[in-house]
């Protein structure tokens, strides 16, 4: 593998670097460190960082533009009447990188050389054949345009492959000579190599920043072509959510989203209450010993990943639900057709927000401060009395703001929907319906064989989009409210 | 002295007023919702973990039928000269009657009376039972011949039987097993021969098709969580730690550090689809990296990740108390050595703490895998290379997990509870490797 070589001779390069630059200062200054601008293993680090990092950036930057390139100039090559009508231009493309590929482990396989890789013409050899022999299996035979468009890929990418492995040498072997001639006595090799480093943490944190423009544009690019295909109105203000693959679909976010409400308003309604009450319980009442015990508890459930909850939901609190108050129930009723329902998963997320509600409002309970309690106690109301008309109306700022994090939370959660909820998208009030939510949708939407280019798998970035925006406005106006209340006591 | 008669309480000290008794009632009443809803919370935790144990440990023990099989000569090398590709060339199929013909055997020795057809028996076993059997026959030709004791998976009914999934009415429906079959089992679990026993391959095996529930293991999905886990690590801890370097150490206070640092935290709430979402669009759809390969798992992790260990990295650095930095810098170190001499190494056992918090948080996380293909598939093959570990498809714990409860087998369901076993036992471990490096290592000061 040519690439783990050229890493491994970089590598050599760096610590050979490190050693010659090094000595070679040392040398300048006759063996006398002191006599040196900056401590000898400066000038090494600079040697071996110069070297490293510049051709690590063409590397990476290389490898990430070569298949787009390569890409576009092969597909250039298929005029789009060879294109067959069932399909696009990304499927032909994916065909002929499959038959590249193959080529490829023909003639690693030595079944080929790699002249004849280079020469074949399908109207000579039966490819998929002599394809199939060396483990590689096409669906249909091999077109003539495929295989031509496949023989360039293949040229591109060898060329592509030498001239990057020439170049991050040549940039490697360039930043290596530079900085060793560099590496002497008078040259202030700790100024260098600080603001390098300096540049790398930068870089770093601007990482972040890169994530999110990155969320925002591949789904912002995508929402785009969908609302070419689709029309935004039936999206924003359609009422039926019927995505059907041969068209004609009507895909519209407002069942969706009121799933995804009224599925969050359950888990909202058994989280806050038990949450407060705990988080008052624990902050004003417990001991000690109850706290140091029941704190810790209660965040293993925060700690548990959701798909256990999602499996808790479909396997256990769902059929127990559709033991109640399903057909043949023990409550004698028949409410509940199916296992999964918006009940189903609105108690088992608001489970699961339990421990977030309490540990957010504890915090905030705690930073009341001990001379209101004080001064209510004292005028003689009893601990209780203090909370409710001292304490809780002291932190509500707060309080409002951890719920609309647990809400945020209720809204993005996709396990437990995806396995509790159901898949029928409607608006119903009846929370033993099975519903649908926004990530229900997002994964079905995407974990199916649907191309990219068809308005019911593009959909699925425009509701990602809509579940961003939304998480997003909830979490700045929590973390606002709770900012400004925490400042009204600091 | 009608001054005195006004000060005279109207109400003895002795007895409450109506009024007190009823605000002491609702302090009482306060008092217990609280308790109330503690024991709530505390409830759910000993349901889930209950439930979790009950129907998940089943998943560690498997019934196994052993029984004496000859390998005649006659049926699996005709020519007799151990040649191993005439032997690879009797299928499955040519294995079957030794394995009736062992059921025949095994029901003469034990002296075992039943009236069921030597074809049923044979269905009773797992459906991979003669292809293990013909596995071992081409790694030890030279046991042709000969008649070698083998252990074989017993079917998932027959499995569930023994574990008490399966009951004699519950199969009135079920065309993959009957009443005899049962009753079969019964003396054949009397005679020794189907016996329950620890199954280690759930732990280290491959998952196996729908119609082998009790083939299936999680050993493959771990490693392709162990992969995914690797990149993560390597990836968001230097990253992380960098990044928090910068923003606490060096960064001047102005508005591009302001947007980064709203940017982070608005970063660790944004939903773990959305995530999964840009995978799918950047590295799968734009870069073409390999659908399903924990290298793709890792990179979404890693950005998924990062919020949380830069978030609990600051934390750690800014408990480094100034006049450390200052001591450094007194005796001549620059920013630079003074941070990575001094300051990091005492923020380091904090860094790590956070470090594998969002390991845990990572070793958890379902949904953007299912974006980025990492379910829908068997995950059968055990990576060899570390290359391969990571391009070549593969699952991971908790996706492999949704794939079985998926299945709607209950046979797949008990492995999806087993796997939460094995899932959280990590978690577990994880935690307290983290609370114990916490309680040794952090210096109060």
């Amino acid at each position: 593998m040519p690439l783990t070589w050229l890493v491994l001779i970089l590598l050599t390069l760096v610590g050979l670097g490190f050693i010659l630059g090094r000595r070679r200062a040392l040398r300048s200054a006759n063996g006398d460190a002191r006599l040196l601008h900056s401590r000898p293993h400066f000038y090494g680090a600079n040697v071996a960082l110069s070297t490293l990092v510049p051709s690590l950036g063409v590397l990476v930057i290389w490898l990430l533009l070569q298949p787009v390139l390569i890409d576009r100039s092969v597909s250039h090559m298929i005029p789009p009447e060879m294109v067959p009508a069932d399909t696009t231009l990304g499927l032909v493309m994916s065909d002929v990188r499959r038959v590249a590929e193959g080529l490829d482990v023909a003639v690693a396989r030595g079944v080929m050389s790699e002249r004849d890789s280079n020469t074949l013409r399908t109207e000579l050899t039966d490819l998929r054949a002599r394809l199939g022999e060396v483990g590689v299996a096409l669906g249909q035979d091999v077109r003539p345009e495929v295989l031509s468009a496949a023989q360039s890929y293949r040229r591109l990418s060898h060329a592509g492959t030498m001239g990057m492995t020439l170049v991050v040498l040549a940039v490697a072997i360039a930043g290596f000579g530079f900085s060793l001639i560099q590496s002497r006595k008078e040259f202030r090799a700790r100024n260098v190599v600080e603001r390098g480093i300096l540049s790398l943490l930068i870089l770093a944190a601007s990482l972040a920043i890169l994530t999110t423009v990155g969320i925002v544009l591949s789904m912002l690019f995508e929402t785009i072509n969908f609302f070419g295909l689709h029309d935004w109105r039936d999206f924003f203000f359609g009422n039926t959510w019927a995505p059907n693959f041969r068209g004609e679909s009507e895909l519209s976010i407002l069942p969706l989203l009121w799933g995804t409400i009224y599925i969050s308003l359950i888990a909202l309604f058994v989280a806050v209450p038990v949450g407060l009450f705990a988080a008052i319980y624990l902050s004003e009442y417990a001991g000690p010993k109850t706290r140091s015990f029941a704190k810790p508890l209660l965040e293993i459930l925060a700690g548990i990943p959701t798909i256990v909850y999602g499996l808790f939901a479909l396997l256990t609190v769902g059929p127990m639900l559709a033991g109640l108050f399903g057909q043949g129930g023990a409550l004698g009723v028949s409410w509940m057709a199916g296992a999964t329902s918006v009940l189903t998963a609105g108690l088992v997320m608001g489970i699961m927000l339990i421990p977030f509600v309490s540990s957010l409002s504890d915090d905030i309970i705690n930073a009341v401060p001990q001379s209101m309690r004080d001064g209510s106690l004292g005028l003689g109301a009893t601990q209780s009395e203090t909370i409710r008309q001292v304490v809780l109306p002291a932190a509500l700022p707060g309080i409002v703001g951890a719920v609309l994090l647990a809400t945020s939370r209720a809204v993005g959660e996709t396990m437990i929907v995806v396995m509790g909820a159901g898949a029928i998208a409607k608006f119903s009030a009846n929370p033993f319906d099975s519903m649908t939510t926004i990530t229900t949708r997002i994964v079905s939407q995407l974990t199916g064989d649907g191309d990219f280019s068809s308005p019911e798998t593009l959909v699925a970035f425009a509701l990602g989009l809509s579940l961003f925006v939304l998480t997003l406005g909830l979490n700045v106006l929590a973390l606002y409210i709770v900012r400004t209340y925490r400042e009204q006591y600091e | 002295m009608s001054d005195a008669k006004l000060l005279t309480p109207k109400t003895s000290i002795h007895t409450q007023s109506p009024r007190t008794k009823r605000r002491n009632a609702a302090e009482t009443r306060f008092k217990v919702f609280g308790m109330i809803a503690i024991s709530i919370g505390l409830l759910m935790l000993v349901a889930l973990m209950g439930t979790i144990l009950s129907k998940g440990i089943g998943a560690f023990q498997q019934s196994f039928i052993t029984m004496e099989v000859e390998l005649l000569e006659a049926k699996l090398d005709k020519k007799g000269n151990r040649n191993l590709s005439d032997i690879k060339k009797v299928t499955t199929f040519g294995y079957t009657p030794l394995i009736k013909n062992a059921f025949a055997k095994a029901v003469k020795d034990q002296g075992i009376e039943t009236d069921l057809k030597t074809k049923d028996m044979a269905k009773m076993l797992s459906k991979s039972a003669a292809a293990q059997l013909r596995n071992v026959v081409i790694d030890n030709p030279q046991k042709i011949g000969q008649t070698i004791k083998f252990r074989f998976l017993a079917n998932s009914r027959i499995d569930g039987y023994l574990k008490g999934r399966v009951s004699r009415e519950s199969i009135a429906n079920d065309k993959n097993v009957s009443v005899a079959q049962l009753d079969f089992a019964d003396q054949l679990l009397k005679a020794g021969v189907l016996k329950k026993t620890f199954n280690i391959d759930f732990i280290i095996g491959a998952d196996a098709s729908d119609q082998r529930p009790e083939a299936a293991g999680i050993g493959v999905a771990m490693m392709g969580s162990l992969f995914m886990m690797l990149v993560v690590l390597g990836l968001s801890l230097p990253i992380g730690v960098a990044a928090s370097i910068y923003l606490e150490e060096f960064a001047p206070k102005n508005w591009i550090t302001d947007v980064i640092e709203v940017n982070i935290s608005n970063l660790a709430a944004v939903p773990s689809i959305v995530f999964g979402i840009l995978g799918l669009a950047v590295f799968i759809n734009y870069m073409h990296l390999p659908q399903s390969a924990p290298l793709v798992g890792g990179l979404v992790l890693t950005l998924m990740t990062l919020p949380t260990i830069i978030i609990s990295t600051r934390a750690s650095l800014k408990s480094v108390p100034p006049s450390i930095r200052d001591a450094a810098l007194g005796v001549g170190a620059s920013k630079m050595q003074s941070v990575f001499h001094h300051v990091l190494p005492l923020a380091a056992p904090g860094i790590l703490t956070g470090t594998i918090i969002g390991l845990g948080q990572a070793l958890g996380e379902t949904a953007p895998l299912l974006l980025i293909g990492m379910i829908g598939f068997i995950a059968s093959n055990m990576p060899t290379t570390i290359g391969e570990g990571l391009l070549s498809p593969n699952s991971a714990m908790p996706a492999q997990i949704y794939e079985w409860a998926k299945r709607a087998d209950p046979a797949f369901y008990e492995r999806a509870w087993g796997g939460i076993i094995i899932l959280l036992v990590f978690l577990v471990s994880m935690n307290t490797l983290a609370v114990i490096l916490r309680r040794r290592f952090e210096r109060r000061w």
